[in-house]
């Protein structure tokens, strides 16, 4: 009786995200017409794709103990820059390996800057994702904004459905399939974990935690190169101002709102679902109810606090994390 | 007899002496002298809001090719979005020791250059704005009426829609507070008044972001599936409301206007192939040439700056697919090459 108790009395922060995520599309469902009708159903979805895409690859960074603000630099400027080779007549067989190189580059540059050069993960990628932007800008790209060629497989790839649904609703599921096989049941995964909780517990016991951490960094930067392409797909254009915009923010929002903590270790894809479906609900709601961006941005950062408020006090600092510090 | 013709010789060789030259200072035209001794080495900045997108790299192409003509030096700075960076370079440029002698800003919003545009009067430099208007007495404001440019996308959109259609319209503006868009929307609602049978059953923004563009417009479409048309404030983001309208296969039944400065692959190429149903152009050349113009003017004018507010408002043109002329739009890699002299 008494375990029973003390087991509905712990709340994580994933079930509170869930059930606030429940609570909402069930008033939703009810005082929204059209709310509920599948299609928008699978545009919320579709909303969240990319962005959850995002936050996997953040997810796997952060579980890891670290954080990847070039995501989004890395996401606009890689595939702009395959565009803008594309339109010069690069042929594709050439121009995406040259692009996919770039990407894998800045990744490991990102890994070996934190890892061996130990630079802070949040002023290395900050500097990283900077420079990403200025010199794809400055030097390869002549405009902020590039068209995908016409009839190429990017823009083929957007057109694509099933059932009616999107293809990078399938790509996000594939994505969170394979990146929740990998944390859970490969070696390297779990390794995620435990270089997340304690790295040097993990170094001493002969895990290989830095050149792991630099294909944290990898990945998450092939994620954002797979995102990118998405957002060509569906868009026609690659415009690179949304470096500019918000969605980094979003993207850490997700990943910390659904509950994995940013002191490292803890969380899985999951979280990114639950914080994902929350945030897809939330935008579609308000865009619904006709909230100005304003007050949306409003809304989201004040969950955003009051999520970081309940990981510090769901997940407080242990010993460990205060001698090591974390992100 | 001989002194009368030595003098009549000597008259007639002064009035051939005279004659020539009165016809010399006939022929020599002193404008060129005033307009060189004005325009020469002196300073044009522009400072865009970022310098990678159509309209700044069209201005940049031309006034590049204009200022150095009459043997000025042209600069320009690029805020790449950023507000803040914006207001440092032109705080830089006023305190620099090359001050430019004309400044154009493209503001982000009505308030935030107003204070550093006056400061730049007060140190003697013209200050032009273009194409996003401010709360300040620019020496000139040169670009689109931004009311009128709405008004002509509410009639546009009234007409595509036509009187038979659900008269259903969504908005998808841009922010709440740049100009452009808040005045976009004044002129839009005006002409809707006068339309009581037709309706904007939503107005969101996009914030100028595409993907959020695309987000917003496929909730509208879902929301109101018999909506018949929708204005998009730009160009730069409408491409993500014409993806939602493909996306819902309704490219046929909605009628999507947007307004750019009409350059051939942002906007005639995507009028031809039906991603936009109108464009109201804000004329990117014409706009340009007058800008050229109050340059040259200004810096000949010997006036104080900030003496005479002025605007220089572009004669707009709504391009549809079926009124589109090889003028209709520009080229930019056509201006580039013009200012790089190829």
């Amino acid at each position: 009786m008494t375990t029973s108790v003390r087991k509905s009395v712990v709340v994580s922060q994933e079930r509170i995200v869930l059930a606030l995520a429940i609570l909402l599309f069930v008033i939703a469902a009810l005082t929204l017409r059209g709310f509920i009708a599948p299609d928008n159903l699978i545009s919320i979805v579709r909303s969240v794709s990319v962005l959850g895409i995002l936050a996997l690859g953040m997810a796997i960074v952060i579980i890891g103990r670290g954080i990847d603000l070039s995501a989004v630099a890395i996401m606009a400027m890689s595939v702009a820059w395959y565009l803008q080779m594309l339109r010069a007549g690069t042929p594709d067989a050439l121009a995406l390996p040259i692009a996919l190189g770039g990407v894998l580059v800045i990744g490991l540059a990102n890994g070996f800057l934190i890892a061996y050069a130990d630079v802070p993960a949040i002023f290395a990628t900050l500097a990283s994702g900077a420079f990403v932007f200025g010199f794809v800008r400055s030097q390869l790209i002549a405009q902020d904004a590039i068209p995908v060629p016409a009839g190429h497989w990017v823009e083929v790839l957007g057109g694509i459905r099933y059932a009616g649904i999107p293809i990078e609703v399938f790509i996000f599921a594939a994505i969170a399939f394979a990146t929740f096989l990998f944390l859970r049941y490969t070696k390297w995964g779990r390794y995620v974990y435990y270089a997340g909780d304690n790295p040097v517990a993990a170094r001493n016991v002969g895990i290989p935690v830095r050149p792991m951490l630099m294909l944290r960094y990898v990945v998450s930067a092939l994620i954002a190169f797979i995102a990118g392409l998405l957002t060509a797909a569906s868009l026609h254009w690659m415009n690179t101002r949304v470096v500019n915009s918000t969605l980094l923010y979003d993207i850490i929002l997700v990943a910390v709102i659904g509950g994995i903590g940013l002191s490292g270790g803890k969380g899985g894809v999951r979280n990114v679902l639950f914080g994902a479906a929350l945030i897809g609900i939330m935008s579609n709601v308000m865009t619904i109810l006709d909230i100005q961006v304003l007050i949306q941005n409003l809304i989201k950062a004040t969950i955003l606090l009051a999520a970081i408020i309940i990981d510090g006090l769901i997940n407080p600092r242990d010993e460990q994390t205060s001698q090591q510090g974390d992100i | 007899m001989k002194y009368l013709k030595m003098i009549m010789a000597a008259a007639a060789a002064l009035t051939i002496v005279l004659g020539v030259n009165v016809h010399k200072a006939s022929a020599a035209d002193p404008g060129p002298m005033q307009y060189a001794k004005a325009l020469k080495g002196k300073r044009v900045m522009l400072v865009p809001m970022a310098t990678g997108f159509d309209l700044a790299q069209g201005w940049m192409a031309i006034l590049k090719h204009e200022v150095e003509g009459f043997g000025g030096i042209f600069e320009t700075r690029d805020p790449n979005w950023k507000v803040e960076a914006g207001a440092q370079a032109i705080t830089e440029a006023i305190s620099s020791e090359n001050k430019p002698d004309v400044l154009i800003a493209m503001p982000f919003d009505l308030n935030s250059y107003s204070k550093l545009l006056s400061r730049a009067q007060k140190e003697g430099i013209y200050v032009i704005l273009i194409d996003n208007p401010a709360n300040f007495k620019a020496d000139a404001y040169v670009g689109g009426d931004w009311t009128e440019l709405g008004r002509l996308e509410a009639e546009a959109v009234i007409k595509g829609c036509g009187a038979n259609s659900s008269k259903k319209i969504g908005l998808v503006q841009g922010d709440e507070t740049n100009a452009t868009s808040l005045f976009q929307y004044a002129g839009i609602m005006e002409v809707m008044k006068q339309h009581p049978d037709f309706q904007v059953v939503a107005k969101p923004d996009s914030n100028w972001d595409a993907t959020t563009s695309r987000t917003v417009t496929t909730t509208m479409l879902q929301q109101h599936p018999d909506m018949c048309g929708i204005i998009d404030f730009w160009d730069g983001d409408a491409t993500g409301a014409a993806a939602a309208i493909r996306d819902a296969g309704k490219m046929k039944q909605i009628y999507l206007v947007t307004t750019g400065g009409g350059e051939e692959t942002t906007d005639c190429k995507l009028l031809g192939d039906g991603t936009f149903s109108a464009v109201v152009s804000t004329e990117l050349v014409n706009e340009s040439e007058a800008m050229v113009a109050m340059i040259k003017y200004l810096l000949q004018s010997g006036q104080k700056p900030g003496t005479t507010p002025t605007y220089i408002y572009t004669l707009l043109s709504t391009i549809t697919k079926d009124n589109m002329k090889p003028r209709s739009c520009w080229s930019l890699k056509g201006l580039q090459a013009i200012a790089e002299g190829k």
